[in-house]
């Protein structure tokens, strides 16, 4: 589903974010990077997504080679992937509601149709009382949920999840784990950016270990 | 969704944002109303213009003279030829007797006259053509020149080429004004467009990195732009039509002076579509613009 074959990344300034990177992530699987800070998973989650182009290697998403993609296809990978960001990038100028129902705006949805999905994906986060909330007035644990639920609204068949629970307690954050899991259940693959390991000792799966932008057996 | 839906969601995302803020959005529309207003008001005098060149008041006359000598017959001849020309509006014979008698009254040469043994003007024919235009004075002078028994067709054209001369002077002038008129609405545009993005910054950037074409994201500020030109047409529409009608009101008295019957005409309707199409397209490029040069200032880097 997803795979990486000697893949580097340079950035402009000449660093060196991610060195011959090569894995390869299945359909259906529920996968973790880790690693400390500057580590290089940011940034491998923005070349799955067509956020960054790799320096050389190929990164492939469902058949496609994304490093390689014409400019207007790329919002078409983007559609079928479900994209959760470090630092959440919701929009504080609408409501709740309104930040669910833009993944579907974009897609083109019909309206009445987006309204169903938009709740339905709010139901899923347990924020469907909030819908017409502003989202600053959310705690951190219920915008995490809000990123979710726009992340998973399209039902896109891969997640890709930057430190979804990173500044979260415990609590919050297992809630947001078994989010995924359940998830992971009805198929979606999900990768995973973190530098919890001890949520990765809970919850398995395959591990990236990244360190410097080098992959660590 | 079909192409339809997606303009008509993108039309409404601009009209509850343009009425959002209707302050900045009408300010906007009044500028580029006043702008285009200037070339407007004058494209609408230069019209006007040409109306009163048509108008009988100041028709050009044409003097036909007949060879001398010519017969009682040949003028009658002549006169029914006239009358078949459509062309020829009213005229007048002058038999030569009267015109000599008139000729020693306006110059006082009576003396002179006594000197004369014979009368040496010939008849004349006074025409009043039509029209103004200096081409069909000219062919219907060369038709009368035909006619027979004919000497001479004096044809005064002098006012009218002048006159001509000034309204194509005049619609040089509204062409160069609309045209930088045009630029000032494209800059005017460009800038509230800039302005808008910069204000959107966040929701461009994040509607691209879910999936949002460059079409989709261009969409709604081409339509603020089309509507602000179609707004700033309407505004200036609204100006100078409001600017004729002050202006008969004093024209209405100046002219009750002189007798005469004569108010500026508004603006035909076919010329404000032609206004109205001119400035929602100029809107809609000077957006175009500004949204290829200012979104890909913003393209995204997270
Ligand atoms: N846009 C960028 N331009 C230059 N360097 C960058 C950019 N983004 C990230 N980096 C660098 O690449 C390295 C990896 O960053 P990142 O992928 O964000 O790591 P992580 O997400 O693991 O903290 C860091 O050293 C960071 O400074
Ligand atoms: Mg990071």
């Amino acid at each position: 589903m997803i795979s990486f074959s000697q893949v580097c990344k340079r950035y402009r300034g000449g660093h060196e974010a991610l060195k011959n990177l090569s894995f390869t992530v299945e359909q259906g699987e529920m996968a973790f990077i880790t690693g400390p800070t500057g580590a290089g998973k940011s940034t491998l989650l923005k070349l799955v997504a067509a956020i960054e182009k790799p320096t050389s290697g190929s990164v492939v998403v469902s058949g496609q080679n994304v490093g390689k993609l014409r400019r207007s296809a790329v919002p078409f990978l983007r559609r079928n992937l479900g994209l959760i960001f470090q630092d959440h990038k919701l929009l504080y100028d609408r409501s709740v509601l309104e930040n669910v129902l833009l993944p579907l705006h974009i897609a083109g949805f019909p309206r009445a149709e987006s309204l169903k999905r938009a709740r339905a994906a709010l139901d899923k986060v347990k924020l469907l009382g909030l819908e017409k909330a502003n989202p600053i007035s959310l705690s951190g644990g219920e915008q995490q949920r809000l990123c979710v639920a726009r992340a998973i609204v399209s039902r896109p068949a891969i997640v890709l999840a930057d430190e979804p629970t990173g500044n979260l307690d415990a609590g919050y954050a297992g809630e947001i784990m078994e989010m995924f899991k359940s998830f992971n259940q009805v198929g979606v693959t999900l990768l995973i950016a973190t530098h919890d390991e001890q949520m990765i000792a809970r919850y398995g799966g395959k591990t990236l270990h990244l360190n410097h932008g080098e992959l660590h057996p | 969704m079909n192409w339809l839906a997606q303009h008509r969601l993108a039309l409404g995302l601009v009209i509850g944002r343009l009425a959002r803020t209707p302050f900045s959005s009408l300010l906007a529309m009044l500028v580029i109303g006043v702008a285009l207003s200037l070339p407007l008001s004058l494209y609408t005098l230069v019209g006007n213009i040409k109306a009163v060149a048509g108008s009988a008041k100041l028709e050009p006359q044409i003097t036909l003279f007949l060879t001398p000598g010519a017969s009682a017959d040949s003028v009658r001849q002549i006169e029914s030829q006239l009358k078949k020309l459509n062309t020829v509006g009213q005229f007048r014979f002058i038999p030569r007797d009267r015109a000599l008698r008139e000729l020693l009254q306006d110059t006082g040469l009576t003396d002179v006259a006594a000197g004369l043994d014979r009368n040496p003007l010939p008849d004349a024919f006074i025409i009043e053509p039509q029209s103004a235009d200096p081409g069909e004075l000219e062919s219907l002078r060369d038709a009368l020149l035909e006619l027979p028994k004919v000497d001479n067709v004096l044809l005064d054209t002098v006012w009218a080429k002048r006159l001509n001369a000034m309204v194509s002077f005049g619609r040089d002038v509204v062409l160069i004004l609309a045209g930088l008129l045009g630029f000032a609405l494209l800059v005017i545009t460009g800038n509230t467009v800039r302005l808008q993005i910069l204000s959107q910054r966040d929701e461009i950037e994040i509607s691209t990195l879910i999936g949002a074409t460059d079409a989709f994201i261009r969409r709604p500020f081409l339509y603020h732009g089309l509507l602000q030109g179609l707004g700033g047409g309407l505004a200036a529409w609204l100006i100078v039509s409001l600017g004729l009608q002050l202006l008969n009101a004093s024209i209405g008295d100046l002219a009750k002076l002189y007798a005469a019957q004569f108010l500026l005409q508004p603006i035909d309707p076919k010329d404000i579509l032609s206004l109205l199409a001119f400035s929602s397209a100029l809107g809609w490029f000077g957006a175009f613009l500004a949204v290829g040069r200012h979104l890909r200032k913003i393209e995204v880097k997270p």
